[in-house]
């Protein structure tokens, strides 16, 4: 424990990302080895931070906790649970996929490798801050390698794409940095402690803040997050802002940092603002399950094959989002499954498309056709992909969102009711897609296109099989979400009078056993 | 701490250091000048000049730490019969003042010589006007406000004009002069207004007579302070009295115009956070609500003005009134935190727009004339290091955490909210992000290659030893100031405490 472990995640990536720029720009190779090893170790010591989380234990773990500027009340305070534990794993496996998926990007490849570094960095820093100040310095940090990623490498309408992107989530933090402010200082007035730690305002906020008060709170975090979600009519900048992300940047900005957006709704919007979150929970259950719909509807209309992946996105995280308001341990357990699984499934689509864009510097569907014929090992893993991003029965996608569902049904039926049309839907556009690029015969440049190399098998094969593998067997991670999730609802009940209702099904005694069994059917 | 007392003004005792910086500046004009004169060969005046004011400079800065250790000591007092405070404000603002100044001379001192402008003169205006603005942060009575005041602006009337072959500059000149002069005399009529409804010019008394008294009718002090405003209003451009900037930014040289941003806007709002809070403290009940106007206009006329600009110095001066905005969330706040914070905002932007206007004095080259945004593409390929130089700084205007700026806007913010000024903060967030497009934009021409077969701009100018040197200074504190921000946070809050001790 005396070694800091999540500093050192937090300070790699950056140290890495410093290395690389210190690389002369014409040695692309060794740039791209620094950046590779870094992104590794940084994958081994979360899988030696993974190995020694303690499974079962609800409080934060691996805490370090040192004052940072103390006139501001600012501390330098890291810590990780049940909640934010996968994510940080997601992060560290995606980050070297991104650097192998980009080993094509030749302009300019040094600065390109030091943001996914920088981009890294921020991302780690989000998920471990548990001071509201810290965290919010990391989550405006993560906006600008992105920008940068996305004006630098991206396709056609970068500039424009990257701007929304930069000026909405900026427009959308302005409501949080208020909102955080407002926390502490309000706090300091009630308890003469200036502080943004997390664990002390917790504790105080339900009780400490006046109900109206709270709600204006809860309104401030919650545009801020549902931006970055996106909620349904705070989306507009995702579509543009995927669709000209290069690859790596796409993966990583639908894999982690749309989860900003929820990890900011599990980690201080329900703790901080229990009240208001039982009392509009319907608010953003509506938004989720219009999110659902409208997400898989336009996904469908979508003539490019990465505009469609992107829309399918805004569809998942409103499953997320459900979840979550399901205010369930089922729900919860649901919605951070789903953002583990999602950033798997996502990233194998948007790799694959940009395989697909390198080969044929095209993404729309109507241009490709039978490909599964011409490129049979390409063709087999998407569609293998598809079936798992559509939730089928034995990929992960399938426990994270049957769980959410769940989680949703025993509190808010009708809600449930129609967001499990969207699981529908997403068949229904992502087979479409699948249909109409992968199967039928070949013609032309179609019929001569080149399978995965073994670089690209490497990037794709593991993300897949880790939702296979999650698919089957989801005990390891909901047995590490678990108690985190369970401490976060009873706390809502505790500082509510609301109650979660246990699911009335005879075995589920605990909701790990449960999500297996039906797994097993 | 040493409240006027009729035994002093019979034996006004001169208490030398509370005046030294003022008049260290205002000397080392005058030696410039009598050395020019004795100098016969022309270009060998200038090297002595620049010696001379970098002397001046130096010595004026520890004169001012001299003050801070004898106040650290004894408390704040007040000299010459209370016309002059000597506190920790005043010493914080001095040592911005005379930082910039230093800054805009190193930029000069290559310019001078590429424009064949005359150097020495150049010099003794600018220190002329440094010595007001170091006398505006100590003035403790409405008379030395408002000398101090002139002396800084006539000289700055002539810098904006400097370039006098120039008709932009010329142009500039005598639109800063007009509307300054204007400015001053709406001051000054508010100045005779506070005095008529208070009987005195003394800050401290005015203060003093606040509390003892209640005003039956409060229309004459009322109008004063408004006037007052207006003319304090002008010289931090804040808007509604924001016309000029834009004009005279572009159109002066540009290391005038960086010093203007970084040094004026100081010392201004020196005068102005001494008039509300020492003077008008007891009646921020009247005056919150106007800051609170003048501060939305300015954010939101500063923000969206820049978004429809093409050229980079005029984003530059919609963007410096859009940080007065958010200097006045912090005067808004009326409260010890509120000044601690618009302290450390000054300190901020004056570095940040130095260097900023650094690059672009690089950028816009020879003569100094065209700044259009175009000038700007594909810098990052063509002189990588000072592209990204700008890139950082441009950040840290925008409030990109890590950088000073987020210091800065994070400390007005957490002053506005603590004063419950909610919707105040949020206007100005808001605000942060239409300006952040305006940074964005010139960073992604920045990025953006120039096209074969397309006309690429001009090349910027060779970087002289002096500007690199501001762009580093600039650069380095940005993120020094960034990352470990407890250090200038401490010495604006300890400079606070010295205020009101």
């Amino acid at each position: 424990m005396t070694f800091p472990v999540l500093a050192t995640l937090i300070l790699l990536p950056l140290v890495g990302a410093i290395a690389t720029t210190m690389v002369s720009g014409k040695r692309v190779e060794s740039v791209r080895i620094i950046g590779q090893i870094t992104a590794l170790a940084t994958l081994g010591v979360t899988l030696w931070m993974l190995a020694d989380f303690r499974t079962g234990r609800a409080g934060y773990q691996f805490l370090s906790d040192h004052s940072w500027s103390s006139d501001l009340g600012i501390r330098w305070i890291v810590g990780i649970d049940g909640i934010s534990l996968f994510m940080v794993v997601l992060n560290a496996i995606l980050t070297p996929i991104a650097l192998l998926a980009s080993q094509r990007v030749e302009e300019r490849a040094k600065a390109f490798t030091a943001w996914i570094l920088v981009l890294e960095a921020a991302l780690m820093g989000a998920f471990l801050s548990l001071d509201l100040v810290l965290f919010f310095v990391f989550f405006e940090l993560s906006l600008v390698p992105m920008y940068f990623l996305i004006a630098g490498w991206g396709h056609g309408r970068r500039q424009y794409a990257a701007m929304k992107f930069f000026i909405y989530t900026m427009a959308g933090s302005a409501f949080l940095l208020v909102g955080i402010l407002t926390v502490a200082y309000l706090h300091q007035d009630a308890t003469g402690l200036l502080t943004f730690d997390i664990r002390v305002l917790q504790r105080w906020a339900p009780a400490g803040l006046a109900p109206a008060t709270a709600a204006w709170l809860f309104a401030a975090f919650t545009i801020a997050f549902a931006v970055k979600v996106p909620l349904f009519p705070l989306h507009t900048w995702l579509p543009d802002a995927h669709t000209e992300a290069p690859t790596a940047g796409s993966v990583i900005l639908a894999g982690l940092m749309l989860k900003l957006g929820t990890y900011g709704f599990l980690r201080f919007v329900l703790p901080l603002f229990p009240d208001p979150t039982v009392r509009y929970a319907w608010v953003l259950l509506t938004l989720a399950v219009v999110g659902i719909i409208y997400g898989a509807i336009v996904a469908a209309m979508q003539p490019d094959l990465k505009r469609l992946i992107a829309y399918s996105s805004i569809a998942h995280l409103g499953f997320v989002v459900l979840g979550i308001f399901a205010l369930t341990q089922q729900g919860l357990d649901g919605a951070i499954f789903t953002m583990l699984s999602h950033g798997l499934t996502t990233g194998v689509l948007f790799l694959i498309v940009g395989f697909l864009y390198e080969r044929r510097h095209t993404r729309l569907i109507a241009d490709f056709g039978g490909l599964w014929k011409a490129a049979p090992v390409m063709g087999g893993l998407f569609v293998m992909t598809a079936f798992a991003s559509v939730g089928l029965p034995g990929f992960s996608g399938f426990v994270g969102e049957f769980l959410a569902l769940l989680g949703a049904f025993l509190t808010h039926r009708w809600f449930a009711v129609v967001a499990a049309s969207g699981v529908i839907l997403a068949a229904v556009y992502l087979l479409w897609a699948v249909q109409r690029a992968f199967t039928g015969v070949p013609e032309g440049e179609n019929a001569t296109i080149r399978d995965l190399s073994i670089r690209e098998l490497t990037c794709v094969v593991p993300l897949l099989g880790l939702s296979l593998f999650l698919g089957f067997y989801p005990r390891p991670v909901l047995d590490r979400i678990g108690p985190s999730v369970k401490a976060v609802v009873a706390h809502v009940e505790r500082s509510t009078g609301y109650e979660a209702p246990t699911p009335s099904a005879p075995e589920s005694e605990e909701t790990p056993a449960g999500a297996e069994s039906e797994e097993a059917e | 701490m040493n409240p006027l007392a009729a035994a002093r003004i019979t034996t006004p005792g001169v208490d030398w250091l509370s005046i030294a910086p003022v008049a260290i500046l205002g000397l080392t004009a005058v030696v410039i000048v009598l050395a020019r004169s004795l100098i016969r060969k022309r270009p060998a005046a200038y090297p002595v000049a620049m010696a001379i004011t970098v002397l001046g400079l130096g010595l004026a800065a520890l004169a001012l730490l001299a003050q801070w250790r004898r106040f650290r000591v004894d408390g704040p007092y007040q000299s010459l019969s209370g016309m002059v405070a000597v506190d920790g404000f005043a010493a914080f603002i001095g040592l911005v003042v005379v930082f910039a100044t230093a800054m805009a001379v190193l930029l000069a001192s290559r310019y001078l010589i590429r424009e064949r402008l005359d150097g020495p003169e150049y010099l003794t205006l600018m220190l002329l006007s440094s010595a007001g603005m170091v006398a505006m942060a100590s003035a403790n009575d409405l008379i030395t406000v408002f000398v101090a005041l002139e002396i800084v602006s006539i000289p700055l009337y002539v810098l904006a004009a400097f370039d006098r072959r120039r008709n932009a500059s010329l142009e500039a000149g005598l639109k800063y002069f007009l509307l300054g002069a204007f400015a001053s005399a709406v001051f000054l009529y508010g100045v005779a207004l506070t005095y008529g409804a208070t009987g005195s010019t003394n800050l401290t008394l005015i203060a003093r007579f606040l509390a003892d008294n209640t005003l039956l009718d409060g229309g004459a002090l009322l109008v004063g302070l408004a006037l007052m405003l207006v003319g304090l209003g002008f010289k931090v451009a804040a808007a509604p009295f924001q016309m000029w900037t834009p004009d005279v930014y572009e159109g002066a040289p540009t290391p005038v115009t960086a010093f203007m941003a970084s040094a004026t806007k100081a010392a201004a709002f020196a005068a102005l956070l001494r008039l509300l809070y020492t003077g008008l403290g007891s009646s921020s009940a009247d005056w919150r609500p106007i800051i609170w106007g003048l501060a939305v206009l300015s954010l939101l006329v500063g923000s969206i003005g820049a978004v429809v600009q093409t050229d980079v110095k005029r984003m530059l001066a919609y963007s410096s009134i859009n940080h007065a905005g958010f200097i006045l969330i912090g005067v808004e706040a009326a409260s010890d935190r509120g000044l601690a914070s618009s302290l450390t905002y000054l300190a901020i932007y004056a570095f940040l727009a130095l260097g900023s206007f650094a690059v672009v004095g690089l950028v816009t080259g020879r003569g100094d004339a065209d700044s259009a945004l175009s000038r700007f593409r594909g810098l990052t390929q063509r002189r990588p290091a000072l592209a990204y130089a700008f890139v950082l700084l441009l950040l840290a205007q925008a409030g990109v955490p890590l950088t000073a700026g987020f210091v800065a806007k994070f400390r007005v913010f957490a002053a506005a909210v603590a004063g419950e000024s909610y919707l105040l903060a949020l206007i100005g967030m808001l605000t942060a992000a239409i300006a952040a497009f305006v940074y964005l934009r010139i960073v992604l021409t920045m990025f953006l290659p120039v096209e074969e077969g397309e006309a690429a701009p001009p090349a910027p100018v060779r970087a002289d030893p002096g500007t690199t040197i501001v762009i580093a200074v600039a650069c380095a504190l940005t993120v020094i100031v960034g990352v470990a921000p407890a250090a200038l946070v401490h010495v604006a809050e300890r400079a606070t405490l010295l205020f009101r001790g």
